[in-house]
């Protein structure tokens, strides 16, 4: 019986995997739009964006030892790594700002291998993980589980998306992260401090990655060297879904997610990864031929 | 001007003479009445866990030798010692350190590194100098089919890790009266090396015993979410489900087995010790299989740690925890390298190499004698089952201190 034919006899299991899918891909839309936030805003791609996440997951294990539940990590988290970004953010960003895109590369893969390393001196190297100890969730006929985790992590993600497209849209920082965004000199010319609003806007970023961190350590587990993946997913999604959308990385982020597990399922896992890059390849291929028809037009 | 040239020619001579014997083969590396042995361990990165593991190992026996009066060749009685270098979890960086400690330290007698990875950057420097090494931690089977001559391994190698699940399985399925090819085995293991050797140990007596194999996922690297593969355990329903993929594969299945509530009657794993699925996940980590190289109720014993229980005691008063098996197989790397120096009685290279090789012994940890690839055949696995929070041997039947419960209690019941 091939997996496609499991699929087709017992649909139940394509509902597993879609939710499985949505759910976890949240988590990593997350990450991702901090990573296009920050983008956008400052032209910088963060290579330790995944490692944010990763010492997210680390506050949030602390608080676990001392025996506070660990939802309150995810507050928790954030605000830490709001602190840890800010530091960054005045001790080596603010020096590659405005310098060409692989200065600013080169800087945050130092940065994700200071983190690393400090990580693994300070926690160690050993796996690790907090149990938020939710339990699960069965729905027909125990045929579909989904740990409550997964759940409540959605939910937090959207919970933090709106706010933060709220914040955006209506708040004096978040018009002056937009304004800055669109144009960094008119902004500064209007009064803008530009250098507070990268201050800002890495230290946010920081804090979305904490947020997401708290979650990735309640739903997996974490250990000082996986940050990696976290950024390259992140950056995955982000060029899927455009700098500045963050509809747009949201549903990249679990398009992706579903895309993910059906592809593990039906050709195996060790293609789940694969799949999705090559899956990017094509979207890619297919923006760029659409933008191409839409350039004809113009002419 | 006859004196100075004749001076020239002595001193040329001098020099050409002191270099001939700094270039052959000095006798060995004993610095007065001590015997230097060589290791580059992972004290940073990520084996540092396991590379304290392993010193404490070395520590421990080397202690324990020097009190009971340290080791006689020749009739004169030396003591023992490590030189550590920290590789830095990295197999470059474990060359380079071979190559200064061979080269630079000279020494003659190296223990290993702590995992396969790293003991395959340094076997090929310690073969071309001739120099031989005694490892405990590096199990892949790669390292013993390339016809090395100086690499010994105290271990059982990768493949025989959860093979045993299948013969237990197929002891089982027998009981029952149940057809083996009815028996359908499920294998998820990580896409790296050792794992994949795990894997072919499990396919080969899943063959022999004419089971089938109805899932057989690799888990890429840097995933670590089972849960695509999870859905399609529950779909197929295997009798048996093979998981491997470090501390990180141990945690993410204990996880989310019981997060999904895959039912499977028995579950074999590695590395849950070390990702200490007991203490971490409590009631969900039970009656799952856990494969082990030692354990410290077997009823293995040498002359210098007494049973294996007696070394577990020591090892936790020195060092407060209770000895992983990875730290055993490094002590006992350090007593086949004593037995190994008391029968060649000598310090040259060569004799040591086949008196090495020539190892049959029993010590703590188990017996050892080594095949002509190096690695030991006198040892089994060990599969121990969480039983009530605790790892419990039940298989192979020989060394069982208790009784495997199988099925395993589905989730609905517990």
């Amino acid at each position: 019986m091939s997996n496609l034919d499991i699929l087709f006899q017992a649909p139940i299991f394509s509902v597993q995997l879609l939710l499985d899918g949505l759910l976890v891909g949240a988590i990593f839309a997350l990450a991702a739009y901090g990573m296009a936030l920050l983008w956008g805003v400052m032209n910088i791609i963060n290579i330790a964006q995944g490692d944010f996440v990763i010492l997210g997951g680390y506050v949030t294990l602390v608080l676990y030892q001392a025996g506070i539940h660990p939802l309150f990590g995810v507050p928790v988290a954030a605000v830490v790594l709001f602190l840890v970004g800010w530091v960054i953010y005045r001790s080596v960003i603010f020096r590659v700002v405005d310098r060409d895109l692989f200065i600013s590369i080169l800087a945050t893969f130092g940065i994700s291998i200071l983190l690393q390393q400090l990580m693994d001196q300070i926690f160690g190297a050993d796996i690790q993980t907090a149990e938020a100890g939710l339990g699960t969730m069965l729905l027909f006929d125990n045929q579909v589980t989904i740990g409550l985790i997964k759940v409540v992590a959605f939910v937090v993600v959207i919970v933090l998306a709106t706010v933060l497209v709220v914040f955006l849209k209506k708040s004096r920082l978040g018009q002056a992260i937009r304004a800055t965004a669109q144009n960094a000199r008119a902004a500064r010319i209007m009064g803008i401090n530009t250098d507070r609003v990268y201050a800002m806007t890495f230290a946010i970023n920081a804090a979305i990655c904490g947020a997401a961190g708290a979650l990735v350590v309640m739903t997996w587990v974490i250990q000082p060297f996986i940050g990696l993946s976290y950024t390259i997913r992140s950056f995955m999604i982000v060029v899927v879904a455009g700098v500045g959308n963050l509809a747009g990385v949201i549903a990249a982020g679990v398009g992706l997610g579903a895309a993910e597990q059906f592809a593990a399922f039906l050709l195996g896992a060790e293609f789940q990864i694969g799949f999705v890059f090559a899956l990017l390849v094509v979207i890619l291929l297919v923006r760029n031929a659409v933008l191409k028809r839409q350039r004809k037009y113009l002419h | 001007m006859l004196t100075s040239v004749r001076r020239i020619i002595l001193v040329l001579g001098a020099t050409l003479l002191s270099l001939a014997i700094g270039m052959s083969p000095a006798s060995a590396k004993v610095e007065g009445d001590t015997i230097v042995l060589g290791a580059a361990l992972s004290f940073t990165g990520k084996y540092k866990t396991n590379g304290k593991h392993t010193k404490n190992g070395y520590d421990l026996a080397v202690k324990r030798v020097n009190e009971m009066g340290g080791v006689k060749v020749d009739g004169k009685s030396y003591k023992l010692k490590v030189v550590y270098y920290d590789d830095e979890s990295t197999p470059t960086r474990g060359a380079q350190l071979a190559e200064r400690l061979i080269k630079q330290d000279g020494v003659k007698f190296m223990l290993g590194p702590y995992s396969s990875g790293l003991t395959k950057a340094m076997a090929p420097v310690t073969e071309k100098y001739k120099i031989p090494m005694i490892e405990g931690n590096g199990a892949s089977r790669s390292l013993f089919n390339k016809g090395y001559r100086y690499l010994f391994a105290v271990l059982s190698t990768s493949e025989q890790y959860l093979a045993e699940t299948i013969n237990l399985a197929a002891e089982q399925a027998k009981a029952q009266g149940k057809d083996l090819s009815s028996i359908k085995v499920a294998i998820a293991v990580e896409n790296d090396p050792f794992s994949q050797d795990v894997r072919a140990g499990v396919v080969d007596d899943a063959a022999k015993y004419g089971m089938k194999v109805v899932i057989d996922d690799k888990l890429p690297k840097e995933l670590n979410d089972m849960t695509a593969t999870l859905t399609k355990v529950k779909a197929l329903k295997p009798d048996v489900l093979v998981v491997s993929g470090h501390s990180k594969g141990a945690a993410t299945a204990i996880r989310q087995i019981a997060e999904q509530r895959v039912d499977v009657p028995m579950l074999g794993m590695t590395h849950c010790e070390a990702a200490d699925v007991t203490g971490k996940f409590g009631g969900q980590a039970e009656y799952t299989l856990c494969a082990t190289q030692w354990a410290e109720t077997m009823t293995y014993r040498d002359d210098y740690f007494g049973s294996a229980g007696d070394y577990a005691k020591l090892f936790e008063k020195e060092y407060e925890y209770v000895p992983p098996y990875q730290a055993a197989e490094s002590s006992a790397s350090v007593l086949v390298w004593v037995d190994a120096l008391k029968r060649a009685n000598s310090f040259e290279t060569d004799k040591l190499r086949d008196a090495i090789a020539a190892t049959d012994m029993q010590t703590f940890y188990g017996n050892v004698k080594f095949d002509d690839t190096g690695k030991n055949i006198a040892k089994p696995m060990v599969l121990r089952q969480v039983q009530g929070g605790q790892y419990n041997v039940v298989a192979p039947t020989k060394w069982a201190s208790d009784k495997l419960i199988f099925p395993r209690p589905s989730w609905s019941q517990r």
